[in-house]
């Protein structure tokens, strides 16, 4: 009888925990703020431990809003963003994300509940075969079996999302696995010895880049997200001064250097502008940090920079020549990449003339519109919201010409200020990204620029704004179509506009009053003018419906398969 | 052109679909891959024959592979001096009065008879894919009821002659 009692009280002390328990600690062991989640069957232990856990829970309406939030989330705050969905379709809801994020390399942690181990490989309800489906667009996935490994295989699904070339972790999550009990298991320690990302970059190849740099007479920096994800953004203006070489953004780089400095030269590729297009044609050197050299930008490769030696710095070593053959390859961190050649202080190249020319061809080929006070221009639009917010806004878009004008007419002064869906063009990024960046940084004027179909792809996240009261300043450029669509099919198919017009569209007042939200419809500047004088400093959400001209098109443009300096739509 | 790829990789559940799918995913032409376990418990090779137009594919090959988390090394091993070995098992049809005959060109391939059937020879060969090609072909004409093949295993040489570009192993 005492050997008994005895034997109870050792077992009383050691903690029994379930699967739910150990993801739970394993997320505040990770500092995890924000869960952007959907429950259902398979999550049902998991959210259970989710109820009184004390991280912030955001419920989208949609899972794809919920992983988009999460985008949002991980580009302003550069922490990983973390989803939960459930089994089978809450799961094949969010692959349009991870295939986004994946693109353009966000950190993100995404959790999908499954069917009970007992059971998978049956056609289950609510069976998906998620690692197979999401095998090509994480950089990492797999699935818990054993409950004991649980806090190992989250400490490095963070791990591996957030360092080195960023992106998104999928972990299946099986229902017994959750639900299943073990004994509290040791401190998780990281095992992978396959993956050890290069941070410092070899010197001989610095070397090598600094005299390239000091003999060159018409270098230009092509600077990509990599700035922005190393947090390299000083280090890049330091080293841009001391070297006195023009910068060149991607649309994903923007903010990464000021837009004001004398030195930037603006965006380029596709929809970029006409000196940064010729300045990477023209150039003798192009030194690409953190950027993939992605078909928008470059345009057709045989013309790409042909009389460039290429350097290129990345962390990823598989984007080194994968596009464009490089003379000079630099395997590391881009901050730290920038930091080894600030300190080299090569000779500054001689490029006087080359800055000159650059200088003549800024001055003579600024974007350009025609402005009108009805209909009302979008890029004077976005002009008044960059005005309104001293261009230190968040800027959030969705994809097609509005994107474009935003990228061209709201130059970005700060780093981590724009958020937009480049590599994968995913429309339905916008409206909830928005979300994720005013939970990421709830003091900034978040601005949410959004074309009227894609807004059409999320607006039930409207909901999420005003359970949350997020002061989001929803924008949407309504030009009744597809206009992106409706451009491409006036310039290349004959103004035969096959479903890209829309005639009857949802009054946006009314869906966002049925919401909750306050809401104007905007027809002139004038008008614009005073609304935005009243609403841009308002702790309250606002849905802004511009009517903006309806056949409005977005120039420069670059014809596909034509080079970057084969640019229609310069001037007037 | 013919390259052998090397890997090592972690033996964890999905690796193997991880590489096929990033064959597929990347649009590379794969002509044979072999798996199996090595000397260290929980990591596996993977061997790899894959056809490419050019050096810059099969660089993009190898990093993409590097990429993967579960994988702990990859290496082009066919500009080295390679031991590179397949095995084949073929049942061909035989009569009593070409058994000799067969078993004549068995012998030079150092290939040997596994199973004997009324009507049928199930023979085993291993080396180089080329000499397996070979052996195939001579072999056609008695009739080829079933064929299968391993893909290609690999390994360096202990000792490589450093000027050597392309290399045929002693059979
Ligand atoms: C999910 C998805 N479907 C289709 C497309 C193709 N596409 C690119 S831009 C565009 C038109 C977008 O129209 P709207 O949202 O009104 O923006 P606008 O171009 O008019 O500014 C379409 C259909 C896409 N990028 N994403």
């Amino acid at each position: 009888m005492l050997q008994e009692t005895a034997f109870t009280n050792v077992e009383a002390e050691k903690k029994t925990v379930t699967g739910a328990d150990l993801l739970i600690e394993a997320l505040k062991k990770e500092k995890v703020e924000v869960i952007f989640g959907y429950p259902g069957g398979a999550v049902l232990p998991i959210y259970d431990k989710i109820y009184d856990c004390g991280i912030l829970h955001v419920l989208p309406r949609h899972e794809q809003g919920g992983i988009h939030a999460a985008e949002g989330y991980a580009r302003i705050s550069g922490n990983a963003g973390v989803v939960i969905a459930t089994s089978g379709p809450g799961a094949t809801n969010v692959v349009t994300g991870l295939a986004d994020a994946m693109m353009d390399s966000l950190p993100l942690v995404v959790f999908t509940g499954q069917v009970a181990t007992g059971v998978i490989g049956t056609d289950a309800f609510q069976e998906a075969d998620i690692l197979g489906i999401t095998t090509p667009i994480t950089k990492h996935n797999c699935q818990v079996r054993n409950i004991e490994d649980i806090p190992r295989i989250i400490k490095e699904a963070f791990h591996i999302a957030t360092t080195g070339r960023p992106g998104p972790v999928l972990i299946d999550f099986p229902k017994d696995i959750a639900a299943g009990l073990v004994e509290q298991p040791a401190e998780a320690e990281i095992d992978l010895p396959g993956y050890q990302p290069t941070i410092e970059p070899n010197y001989l190849q610095i070397r090598k880049l600094t005299e390239a740099v000091s003999g060159a007479k018409k270098p230009v920096i092509l600077a990509g997200a990599g700035i922005l994800f190393s947090k390299g953004s000083e280090l890049l203006l330091e080293y841009a001064e001391q070297q006195n070489i023009p910068v060149v953004h991607t649309l994903l780089g923007l903010g990464g250097f000021p837009a004001d400095h004398p030195l930037f030269m603006g965006l380029g590729g596709m929809h970029g502008c006409y000196t940064a297009n010729m300045a990477l044609s023209e150039c003798d050197l192009l030194v690409n940090i953190g950027a993939r050299f992605d078909d928008r930008l470059t345009g057709n490769l045989k013309h790409f920079a042909p009389k460039a030696t290429v350097a290129h710095i990345d962390i990823d070593p598989a984007e080194i020549g994968k596009n464009v053959p490089t003379a000079i390859p630099v395997v590391g961190d881009a901050k730290v990449a920038l930091s080894m050649l600030v300190k080299q202080n090569g000779k500054p190249p001689e490029n006087s003339e080359w800055i000159q020319t650059l200088n003549e061809w800024k001055k003579e080929n600024p974007y350009w519109y025609e402005d009108s006070n009805s209909p009302l221009k979008p890029q004077r639009v976005t002009e008044m919201l960059y005005e309104k917010t001293n261009g230190e806004g968040i800027v959030v878009t969705d994809v097609g010409q509005h994107q474009m004008w935003a990228a061209q007419y709201y130059p970005f002064k700060n780093p981590d200020r724009f958020v937009t869906s480049g590599g994968l063009g995913t429309m339905g990024f916008g409206l909830p990204a928005a979300i994720g960046a005013q939970i990421a940084d709830p003091s900034a004027t978040v601005v949410a620029i959004l074309g009227d179909a894609g807004f059409q792809m999320s607006t039930q996240e409207l909901a999420v704004i005003r359970e949350l009261n997020l002061p989001i300043k929803i924008a949407i450029f309504n030009n009744r179509s597809l206009g992106m669509v409706r451009q491409w099919q006036q310039i290349f198919y004959e103004e035969r506009y096959s479903h890209s017009l829309i005639p009857s569209q949802p009054s946006f007042v009314k869906l966002a009053d049925a919401y909750g939200i306050k809401a104007y419809e905007i027809t002139s500047e004038s008008e614009a003018e005073k609304v935005l004088a009243e609403v841009m400093n308002d702790n309250e959400p606002v849905l802004l419906d511009f009517r903006v001209a309806e056949n409005e098109n977005v120039y420069p443009m670059i014809a596909p398969g034509k080079g970057l300096h084969e640019m229609v739509g310069v001037k007037k | 052109m013919k390259r052998i790829i090397t890997l090592t990789v972690l033996n964890r559940p999905g690796v193997l679909n991880r590489i096929t799918n990033l064959f597929s995913k990347r649009n590379y032409n794969i002509e044979s891959i072999s798996v199996g376990e090595t000397e260290q418990e929980g990591v596996s090779r993977i061997t790899c024959v894959v056809n490419v137009d050019n050096d810059r594919i099969i660089e993009q090959i190898t990093k993409q592979l590097n990429k993967q988390i579960d994988v702990l090394k990859v290496a082009d091993i066919s500009d080295q001096a390679v031991v590179a070995r397949e095995l084949a098992l073929i049942k061909v049809q035989s009569t009593p009065q070409n058994r000799n005959e067969i078993y004549s060109l068995i012998e030079p391939f150092r290939a040997s008879v596994i199973d004997v059937g009324k009507d049928s020879l199930i023979i085993q060969i291993t080396g180089e894919s080329e000499k397996i090609e070979a052996f195939i072909e001579l072999i056609k004409p008695y009739g080829i009821k079933e064929l299968a093949r391993t893909g290609t295993t690999a390994f360096p040489r202990s000792s490589q002659r450093s000027t050597q570009k392309t290399n045929y192993s002693i059979v």
